[in-house]
């Protein structure tokens, strides 16, 4: 029997979430302060208008529903997609507002693939956006790769039981540290060091390259937050391709290398245990199917003859895979040269890095190399008592961490989450197919949209129907919190209609 | 031996007066035809036409100049004596200027690491830039105005709740 939620439950998620969204309404005084320095105005009135009605929105869930109850697993999971959903209605009120959205929807579509990390863009005429947009525009990207709920863990939230709910519900496993809080407050100040250390060494470079030095570490700063956390907006509409920069493309290789990593391992790097690097499985699997997908991508394009030297093939090739397999979405190539330029090998290359993504507990989105890991250990293991004694014993173990023992219970979850991630890259190519779309084109844009990469091959611009811009919001949106949380406010709307 | 030299130089004007009367007849190209068709225009010399945007990136004695032309913007590999003749380059406060470029295609050009780009022979400003006018909109202000308001509204009404 489905049980009909009741209104005490609706009262605690209401209350949760409306302390989330006064955390988001805060982050919008760093736009408004940028807007006020570089004298923009108007953009400043926007994020105003954008943080006023945050804020009125937050006042009134946490007052009519206040409530000192701790959340279950169900609440939990719920408050944490809807703060996804309410975040990206949010976040997009100052981007309508500058008028380079055509539509609400245009900016919801960029507002969701900004918090999801995806990157794909919807916005006209970037190069003529403020300032204070582009930087709202990164820190939403920021802001999304660490968590939303994250966020909150760490400024607003006085540790209680249920912010472990709420911080798995965003689709982390794994504590760092014993306490989430401390936790999610480490993974703010990994990134916080990266950030100023990245800022400066893509500024710099910008300097040497011509650029002006308040664009420079402007640029800088935005790259590196939307880079470290696999984004993929960039200021200007040509994305990297703007600076015409090879110490760039190499220097934001390093970042989205960096953001693919599980901050689990950033942490016993930072503790001095370099030899995790090379004993984990993540950085194993990753490594073997970079080698791998890349190895089809310049087969594809050595066929192809599109560039004349290897150099080229390389620079060109390899900033795209990476790109792809790290979950970013920089280009360095125009989306229409996806198609016309590249061939179909080349592009399926492009399309198994995306689906496959970085690790557990990094800011990427897709499969994840622990999974792939994990069942590529399961066949093994499988081979192994084929080939074996009836009564022989098999176990297969995998460095992760530490030594973990391959179980059912492992290889089930790795499995229905892998699974869960094909039908949605495949749900949403036949969409795009229903629009007119060739299959191949269609599957590149949707496991780019459902794997939060953001590449695109040009079936994403603003002349796109409706219905496709909504499934790609929805792909990013279950593709980011991958499933769970989904899935739990799916079966409380059912339960809502046919519970007793 | 004159003969020769003469039938040379004649030669020389017919092909030179061709290319430049070629050129400046030659229709301006878009930024999607060109990345439409990069192929065909891959090696040839062709006009292109847009709005200076973002940084004039000095290279030594080039530049990169990215010009939009409202669909794309394309990387122009120029003289670093052209970009300094650029007065302004679009941005939220201003306006870029509008050149129009006669220069080599290139699909992936070998000598910039594969980019799509464009290297320039000549330019020319067709449309002078300069600061977009960006007043303050008094809808945004008494919306915002309204809002605060609201919330003020909110905490008195909550300090009578506590009281």
């Amino acid at each position: 029997m489905i049980l009909r939620p009741r209104l005490e439950d609706l009262k605690i998620i209401g209350f949760y979430l409306g302390k989330i969204i006064l955390g988001l309404a805060l982050t919008m005084t760093i736009p408004i302060a940028a807007g006020l320095l570089f004298w923009e105005l108007n953009p400043s009135l926007d994020f105003l208008i954008g943080m006023e009605i945050s804020v009125l929105l937050g006042v009134l869930l946490v007052r009519l529903c206040r409530t000192d109850k701790d959340l279950n697993w169900m609440q939990g999971m719920i408050v944490v997609s809807l703060s996804w959903v309410a975040a990206m209605f949010l976040g997009a009120i100052p981007l309508h507002l500058s008028g380079h959205w055509n539509s609400f929807l245009d900016a919801c579509f960029d507002s969701m693939s900004g918090f999801a990390t995806t990157g794909l863009v919807l916005v006209q005429d970037l190069d003529h956006l403020s300032y204070t947009h582009n930087l709202w525009r990164h820190i939403i990207m920021f802001l999304g790769g660490q968590g939303i709920v994250v966020i909150a863990l760490s400024f607003f939230v006085r540790g209680f039981s249920g912010a472990f709910k709420m911080y798995v519900g965003e689709a982390r496993e794994e504590k760092i540290l014993p306490n989430v809080v401390h936790t999610s407050r480490f993974i703010w100040l990994v990134s916080l060091v990266y950030l100023i250390l990245g800022t400066l060494a893509l500024g710099i470079t910008g300097v040497v390259n011509g650029m002006r030095p308040l664009n420079s570490f402007f640029h800088g700063a935005c790259i590196f937050m939307t880079a470290f956390d696999t984004g993929g907006f960039s200021p200007q509409s040509q994305s990297i391709l703007y600076y015409h920069s090879a110490a760039y493309e190499i220097i934001t290789i390093v970042i989205m290398v960096m953001g693919a990593l599980n901050f689990k391992l950033h942490y016993h790097l930072w503790t001095g245990n370099r030899r995790e690097i090379y004993r984990n499985i993540e950085t194993s699997v990753l490594f073997l199917t970079v080698a791998s997908s890349f190895s089809i991508v310049a087969l594809g394009l050595s066929k192809t003859g599109s560039y004349s030297s290897v150099w080229s093939l390389f620079r060109k090739g390899f900033y795209q895979l990476i790109s792809a397999h790290s979950g970013t979405g920089f280009q360095t190539i125009y989306p229409q040269q996806f198609t016309m330029d590249w061939n179909h090998l080349s592009l399926v290359g492009v399309i198994l890095a995306m689906s496959l993504g970085g690790a557990i507990c990094s800011t990427t989105g897709a499969i994840k190399m622990l999974r792939i890991g994990i069942i590529v250990k399961a066949f093994k293991q499988d081979l192994k008592r084929i080939i074996m004694p009836e009564r022989a014993l098999v176990i297969e173990k995998m460095h992760h961490i530490k030594e973990v023992f391959l179980d059912d219970k492992l290889v089930r979850g790795a499995l229905i989450i892998t699974l869960a991630y094909i039908i949605l890259y495949v749900a949403g190519a036949l969409v795009g197919m229903f629009y007119g779309n060739s299959f191949l084109n269609s599957l590149f844009e949707s496991t780019s949209a459902a794997a939060n990469v953001g590449l695109s091959c040009g079936i994403t611009n603003a002349g796109m129907p409706a219905v496709l811009k909504t499934t790609y919001i929805i792909q990013m949106w279950i593709g980011r919190l991958e499933f769970m949380s989904v899935f739990t406010i799916l079966g409380f709307l059912i339960a809502i209609v046919r519970g007793k | 031996m004159k003969k020769n030299q003469g039938i040379c130089i004649t030669l020389f004007f017919l092909l030179f007066f061709n290319c430049f009367i070629a050129s400046a007849n030659a229709a301006i190209l878009s930024s999607r035809e060109l990345i439409g068709n990069a192929v065909n225009y891959d090696g040839k010399t062709i006009v292109y036409s847009g709005e200076v945007i973002g940084d004039i990136m000095l290279r030594g004695e080039h530049a990169w100049v990215n010009i939009s032309d409202g669909s794309n913007s394309i990387g122009v590999w120029m003289d670093a004596r052209m970009a300094r003749e650029i007065r302004f380059s679009g941005d939220y406060k201003n306006r870029g200027d509008k050149i129009e470029v006669i220069g080599v295609f290139h699909r992936a050009c070998p000598e910039h690491g594969g980019d799509l780009d464009i290297h320039a022979k000549t330019i020319r400003r067709i449309e002078a830039g300069g600061p977009l006018k960006r007043d303050l909109q008094a809808r945004k202000k008494n919306i915002s105005i309204v809002l605060f308001g609201a919330l003020i509204l909110i905490w008195i009404l909550t300090l009578f709740k506590r009281s």
